[in-house]
């Protein structure tokens, strides 16, 4: 396989462990819903040690929930959590679809990791902050983002809400409490505790929730985050997505060790690791920390382990560097299916249900997309007016700007 | 002598380097295995091997610093920034380590190092991925900073940066990396037939410290890098005046003889940069073009320059300089 253990290495370059061609072969796990209790939500970090080590799971791999992590959710809120799911993945489709007619530059994709957003989210209160990357915007529909809003966003028409200066998939949302995104990775991990401090100082009763990816956990930014967050003992939920690949870097470029969750606990954070295609677990230990920081005993460092099944981006082509059918391989399967599966054995859904609930969002999609393109799309216009590069850079705009508005619109107005 | 475009001569340059020099090594985030999300270090890791050609963990002040202390203990680093705005978190290991190691150590240490990243804009990448910071570096003393503009001289210009003992910050115009750009969007030529797409498959260099002169003429001095170089040659094809354009291609210490030669015949000057033109380095060049060429000016120097705005994404056409506003300011200097 190209590149793969090419020579004798002088010094240790590590390689992912499947490559084009090769069978992805996921050591089974082992980890069972009743693996673990719920500890109290003032214990200390050290006790959470065996949460941080092993994984936690409320379904078990036929999707019956049980364990102490098991929380009493009503079955109204699954389905809800089940429908958002489902929308953000026939919504990520539709825009791709858009992206490849060039009706926006740009799309990232949540394939395999919808649970994560939108569960946590639908755990935390509706005044906690949202500080995500890129692969969350599903906490949006969560929060009840109108859909025209967000395509109108990511294809840069006149109703875009930033304005078109920013990429797709950079949302900005701050009536859902959801802060602006930004391309430079990890930045947004430190900066939350800011966020959950400047909520405490104020005396509010809000909790910043955030997520980083295994790659960009690398950062400093990372490191800046944990180490705050414990020595001010934030009000906020640090979240590393182990999804195993950014873009082409395997996890095991990002780190040497295996587990990102038991990093928490030397920075005095209480540390779960947790099935990050398993709705019921992600909602569970996230309402466990929301409960933990709004009590005032701090923040909550949690490796979500998953896996990203689709392409990092529109711009990327993940057959190159690695085995086409590795999600089917991924031994946490696929949150949809699972979530769905458990209504289906608790008796409260079915097949029939599903089918209907897929179409009904399918043209709920359908709709948005046909009402946001009527105010312009990237490869037709409409777009923003250029009016606003210079808008919003200060808060005044001052001379020079003032005079290079002048100049750009003789250009454009010609 | 074979056509290629950017990608593949940046490629080659650094397929022959790693071919001459066993010291070399090449590091990035996404560039061992899978060659780099815009493909130029593709197939080396393969041919030179994995400890030479390698993917970093993401952590841009990690790969800086690794290659700090590589360079300072006998290797030759090049590396990768993915995109040109995501070299800030290195920014305190290239501004205040790398660039000063050898001043700060007495001359006991140096570190050859390069730095090589694609920026620029029109890719519609937005203001995080169309960034040209080059006067963040060019104000910093103990770095040198190389723009390139063509196949031929991305390859020549980086080997002589890779063999160059000083550090490099070496900016490649993505927008040219498939083909030159002219400023319109809808014009998309790739390097195929153009003259300055015949790279030898050998080893070459182009030195640093020299301009390029793209085209001759005697009625006004333009100058410009990376992506405007193209985008210049448009506007003076449509301004229709005898122009002499000048690809600096190295901007620090840039190339005063041919500058002020070019300028003490035509009597007159545009810079072009597609940067912010606040303390663009334009500013620089127009300042020592005034203490060399002063009596020899017939006009003040005009600079055409991206906005001191962020860059943005849908309405990039109306940031970028374009060949209208750069044909105009070649005209105002026609008038004086």
């Amino acid at each position: 396989m190209a590149g793969k253990d090419a020579t004798n290495s002088p010094i240790h370059i590590p390689s992912a462990p499947f490559r084009p061609g090769d069978t992805s072969t996921f050591e089974q796990w082992t980890a069972k819903p009743t693996d673990h209790s719920m500890p109290a939500i003032n214990c200390s970090a050290e006790e959470t040690a065996e949460h941080a080590a092993g994984l936690i799971r409320v379904l078990s791999d036929d999707n019956i929930a049980s364990g102490d992590w098991n929380r009493d959710i009503s079955a109204e809120d699954l389905r809800l959590g089940l429908e958002h799911m489902v929308r953000l993945r026939i919504f990520d489709d539709r825009m791709m679809k858009m992206q490849r007619t060039g009706k926006l530059s740009f799309y990232m994709r949540s394939l395999g990791e919808e649970a994560v957003a939108i569960a946590q989210t639908m755990a935390l209160e509706n005044q906690d902050w949202i500080f995500p990357s890129y692969r969350q915007p599903g906490a949006q529909f969560v929060r009840g983002r109108d859909m025209v809003s967000m395509i109108c966003h990511c294809i840069g028409n006149e109703e875009d809400n930033v304005k078109g200066r920013q990429m797709p998939v950079h949302y900005t949302w701050k009536e859902g409490r959801f802060i602006s995104i930004s391309s430079p990775v990890g930045t947004q991990f430190s900066q939350a505790v800011g966020v959950g401090l400047a909520s405490q100082y104020k005396g509010l009763d809000e909790v910043t929730i955030s997520w980083i990816g295994d790659g960009s956990s690398s950062q400093g930014d990372y490191h800046y985050a944990l180490n705050f967050a414990g020595v001010f003992k934030a009000p906020v939920i640090l979240n590393t997505v182990n999804n195993q690949w950014a873009i082409s870097s395997h996890v095991n470029i990002a780190t040497a060790g295996k587990n990102f969750a038991i990093r928490g606990i030397p920075y005095d954070l209480p540390s779960l690791r947790v099935d990050g295609n398993d709705f019921l677990a992600l909602y569970s230990v996230t309402k466990w920390a929301r409960d933990r920081a709004a009590a005032g005993f701090g923040a909550t460092h949690i490796e979500v382990l998953t896996y990203r099944a689709g392409a990092h981006s529109s711009s990327d082509d993940p057959t190159r560097y690695r085995p086409q059918d590795e999600a089917q391989c991924w031994p946490g399967g696929d949150p949809i299916e699972r979530l769905k599966s458990h209504l289906i054995e608790i008796g409260e859904w079915s097949d029939e249900q599903h089918d209907s609930l897929e179409e009904k969002i399918d043209s709920e999609v359908m709709n948005a997309y046909k009402e946001a393109v009527k105010f312009g799309d990237l490869a037709n216009g409409p777009y923003p007016s250029s009016d606003h590069i210079f808008t919003e850079v200060y808060e005044t705009v001052p001379w020079h700007l003032e005079e290079q508005r002048k100049e750009m619109k003789r250009w454009r107005d010609a | 002598m074979v056509n290629m475009n950017m990608v593949q001569s940046v490629n080659s340059a650094l397929d022959t380097m790693l071919e001459r020099d066993n010291d070399m090594v090449v590091f990035g985030e996404d560039i061992g295995y899978f060659g780099g999300v815009f493909r130029t270090c593709d197939g080396l890791q393969e041919k030179h091997g994995k400890h030479r050609v390698f993917d970093a963990p993401l952590a841009e002040g990690g790969i800086a610093a690794m290659a700090f202390g590589m360079g300072i203990n006998g290797l030759r680093p090049v590396f990768e920034i993915q995109f040109a705005d995501y070299i800030f978190p290195a920014y305190d290991q290239i501004v205040n380590e790398i660039a000063k190691i050898r001043h700060r150590s007495g001359g006991e240490f140096t570190c050859p190092v390069t730095i090589r990243t694609p920026a620029g804009g029109g890719i519609k990448g937005g203001h995080h991925h169309s960034q040209s910071p080059e006067a963040q570096f060019t104000h910093t003393p103990g770095l040198k900073v190389v723009y390139c503009s063509t196949p031929y001289n991305a390859k020549g210009l980086l080997i002589s940066a890779i063999e160059s003992n000083d550090p490099i910050v070496f900016f490649e115009p993505k927008r040219c990396y498939r083909g030159p750009f002219y400023g319109d969007p809808h014009n998309v030529p790739t390097w195929k037939d153009h003259p300055e797409a015949e790279v030898p498959e050998s080893y070459y260099k182009i030195p640093l410290e020299q301009a390029r002169i793209a085209m001759r003429g005697d009625a006004c001095t333009v100058i410009a890098w990376g992506a405007m170089v193209h985008v210049a040659e448009q506007a003076i094809r449509n301004s229709g005046v005898n122009c002499e354009l000048l690809d600096l291609q190295t901007l620090v210490p840039w190339d005063r003889e041919t500058v002020t030669e070019s300028i003490k015949k035509t009597g007159r000057c545009v810079i072009v940069h597609e940067a912010p033109k606040t303390s663009g380095f334009g500013a620089e060049m127009v300042a020592s073009i005034q203490e060399r060429c002063f009596y020899h000016l017939e006009c003040p120097i005009e600079r055409v320059a991206g906005w001191d705005t962020p860059f943005p994404h849908t309405m990039e056409w109306d940031y970028m300089p374009s060949p209208a506003r750069i044909a105009e300011a070649i005209h105002k200097t026609q008038e004086a």
